[in-house]
């Protein structure tokens, strides 16, 4: 019964963080992109555009559901849900942080601490291929048949060497289960190098670690390797027939898939929720001192206002980054807040790097894509792979 | 009527295999398309695969998932090849439908 | 008592699933149901302490050779299924040699099985990534080679099979 009570609330509460980070990045990328080309994005609904993803929300339900004449109705309706099913469900067995003790009882902060957890993550991704796959070809239209065969080609070629680099840090780790595989990076060497799988020991992941973030591009249909939905030769790829929520559907699948990876990249990769540098020299202020500064600046900058509104509304963000340093610094929440705070941030900038390389690179051409996964990456992960486990069997 | 048992029969995995094998073979026999021919015979691996992960379960040993584990990698192995061969028949034929991939006979 | 709710579902599923496969006339139909029977299989291998199998089902069979059919079926724009009855022989031996086939099944399983042991979750803890692993290269290494020389020939067959239609 405990155990039900407990679930149904960190299921509520994933479910509720979740869904609204996947709107509000999809704002962040909107923020970051126009910056790295000189604009200034949305800013036109609440301060700085903040509630543009709410405004989008409304717009997107309340647009008319478009079902053309001559699609497949049954996969073409089940074909969104399937797609945003498969990307949201994975994150029920990603830890989040160490465990939480209220009111006498004390919770892991995850769903569920599955022993095979990193497999349940590759299956339920591996069938999240499905949704983009029947949406082109329930579509029936010429690109969006296009873009269904273009990205079930892609995935399950950029799958192999996604597992392959997988398969090397889980060597040293000796485990499936996420929470055994971040223990395992716990701890520093020399007092200052954390023992997080790309600066491991025997052997350092650094190269799996870029292997499995290009893959993962692939997956989710990113820039550089977003081939299944290129605007200028396909129109939209697979969702070219698909209105309202159908459509926001494959948007959120998308942005799903992203927050999964960069959760399992830093898992796997990243040491999870232990931080950069040991305690000892201070990493616990790192959290209060990040949103105290916030908080000055906002206040300097709503004191000293450019535009008129900023006079109101920067001292309220600034108010509310200082009373974020208070919480940090309240000593019986760290233990609880500090591994949160780590592996949000980390988290926070893999999906950076996302937005980043989106706004960088140019497209892939398709035969480029195919070729580099075939013959560059999966090759090299194969190498990696061997290496590290020869390096593994001869340190034990 | 018998008491619920707590837990589920061995007898009803393996009654489940039998049937799945059966429907397999059903499709096997009166389905003409080439592809749905084949998804059958993957039907048919599927219910086997059940029984051996059941008597593995029954004899507390490791050998029955060893024994799937490979017949779904040699079934991967066959997929691929299989649809290699279908291409090439629809490439040649431009027809799925095996009554008409007669041309030994005639 | 919450593992038959579970098997009777799951297997009412597979069971549901595979009358699909063979009913559907079209073929993109008959493989989704059929990722459905794998799909509910790999929760009963679940229930049968099977975790790694359970896993590898749904990253093989759903995962890889599902998705490689329905890029066929979507490649050859494979339409409705024509039926136009020249197989007589299939259709008029067909149904009796089923129907046989069932009870003769049924007749082995009755008599092999007469009171069959009851299997609970979690009596086989034996299914784990780890034991599977020692099995796999230790006794069963030589098999283990075999294949991957099997799947090694086999994408080679796959690429002469898919160049020749090239020139």
């Amino acid at each position: 019964m405990e155990f039900l009570i407990a679930t149904s609330i960190k299921l509520g509460l994933i479910a509720f963080v979740l869904l609204t980070a996947l709107a509000y990045i999809q704002w962040v990328e909107r923020k970051v992109i126009a910056h790295v080309q000189v604009r200034m994005g949305p800013s036109r609904v609440g301060p700085h555009g903040l509630l543009q993803p709410l405004a989008d929300v409304i717009k997107l339900i309340t647009k008319e559901g478009v079902l053309p004449p001559h699609v497949n109705k049954v996969f073409y309706l089940a074909a969104p849900i399937l797609a945003v099913f498969m990307a949201l469900i994975t994150i029920s067995v990603i830890p989040f942080g160490t465990s939480v003790t209220a009111l006498g009882h004390t919770t892991m902060m995850e769903l569920a601490d599955i022993n095979v957890g990193v497999l349940v993550v590759l299956a339920v991704s591996s069938m999240g291929v499905y949704g983009i796959a029947l949406a082109g070809w329930s579509s029936n239209n010429k690109y969006s048949l296009l873009g269904g065969l273009r990205s079930s080609a892609q995935m399950i070629s950029y799958e192999l060497p996604m597992s392959l680099a997988i398969a090397a840090p889980l060597l040293t780790a000796g485990s499936l289960s996420f929470r055994t595989i971040t223990n395992a990076q716990a701890g520093y060497s020399l007092g200052v190098i954390p023992h997080w799988a790309i600066f491991a020991f025997p052997a350092p992941q650094i190269f799996s670690f870029i292997i499995f973030m290009i893959a993962a591009f692939a997956e989710t249909n990113r820039i550089p390797f977003d081939l299944p939905e290129a605007e200028n030769e396909l129109v939209a790829g697979f969702h070219v027939e698909y209105s309202s929520m159908s459509f926001a559907a494959f948007f959120m699948a998308e942005y799903a898939n992203m927050v999964t990876v960069c959760c399992v990249a830093t898992l796997i990769f990243l040491g999870g929720w232990h931080p950069l540098w040991p305690a000892a020299y201070g990493s616990n202020f790192v959290a209060p001192l990040i949103f105290a500064g916030s908080g000055v600046i906002c206040i300097s900058h709503g004191i000293n206002y450019v535009r008129p509104f900023d006079r109101i509304t920067l001292p309220v963000f600034g108010v509310v980054f200082l009373g974020l340093a208070g919480i940090f610094l309240f000593p019986p929440l760290v233990p609880v807040l500090m591994p949160l705070f780590w592996f949000l941030a980390k988290v926070s900038f893999l999906l950076f790097v996302f937005i980043w390389i989106r706004a960088t690179l140019p497209r892939f051409r398709y035969d480029q894509l195919m070729s580099f996964a075939w013959k560059f990456l999966f090759p090299v992960a194969l190498v990696n792979l061997l290496l590290t486990g020869f390096l593994v069997a001869l340190v034990s | 009527m018998p008491p619920i048992p707590n837990g589920v029969p061995m007898s009803f995995y393996l009654g489940l295999s039998a049937i799945l094998f059966v429907i397999g073979v059903a499709g096997f026999i009166f389905r003409r398309n080439i592809i749905t021919v084949f998804m059958c015979i993957e039907l048919m691996l599927n219910a086997v695969n059940l029984s051996f992960v059941t008597f593995a379960n029954h004899h507390k040993q490791v050998a029955g998932h060893i024994f799937t584990f490979f017949v779904m990698v040699v079934a991967a192995a066959e997929a691929a090849v299989g649809l290699a061969i279908i291409l090439t028949v629809f490439k040649n034929r431009t027809t799925l439908n095996i009554d008409e991939v007669d041309s030994l006979k005639n | 008592m919450i593992d038959l709710l579970f098997f009777g579902i799951f297997a009412a599923v597979a069971v549901l699933c595979a009358i699909n496969v063979v009913v559907q006339r079209h073929p993109i139909s008959s493989a989704l149901s059929l990722v459905g029977v794998m799909a509910s299989l790999a929760v009963l291998y679940l229930l049968l302490g099977g975790e790694f199998i359970a896993m590898a089902q749904i990253i093989v069979y759903a995962g890889a050779v599902m998705v490689l059919f329905i890029f066929v079926i979507m490649l050859l724009n494979a339409g409705l299924e024509v039926r136009r009855g020249r197989s007589w022989m299939a259709t008029l031996f067909g149904a009796p040699a089923l129907l046989g086939l069932l009870g003769v099944l049924a007749c082995l399983l009755v008599r092999w099985f007469p009171d069959s042991p009851i299997i609970k979750f979690g009596d086989f803890p034996g299914g784990t990534t780890k034991e599977i692993g020692m099995a796999l290269f230790t006794d069963y290494l030589l098999p283990f080679e075999v294949t991957s020389v099997l799947i090694l020939i086999a994408i080679l067959g796959a690429v002469v099979l898919a160049r020749k239609e090239l020139d």
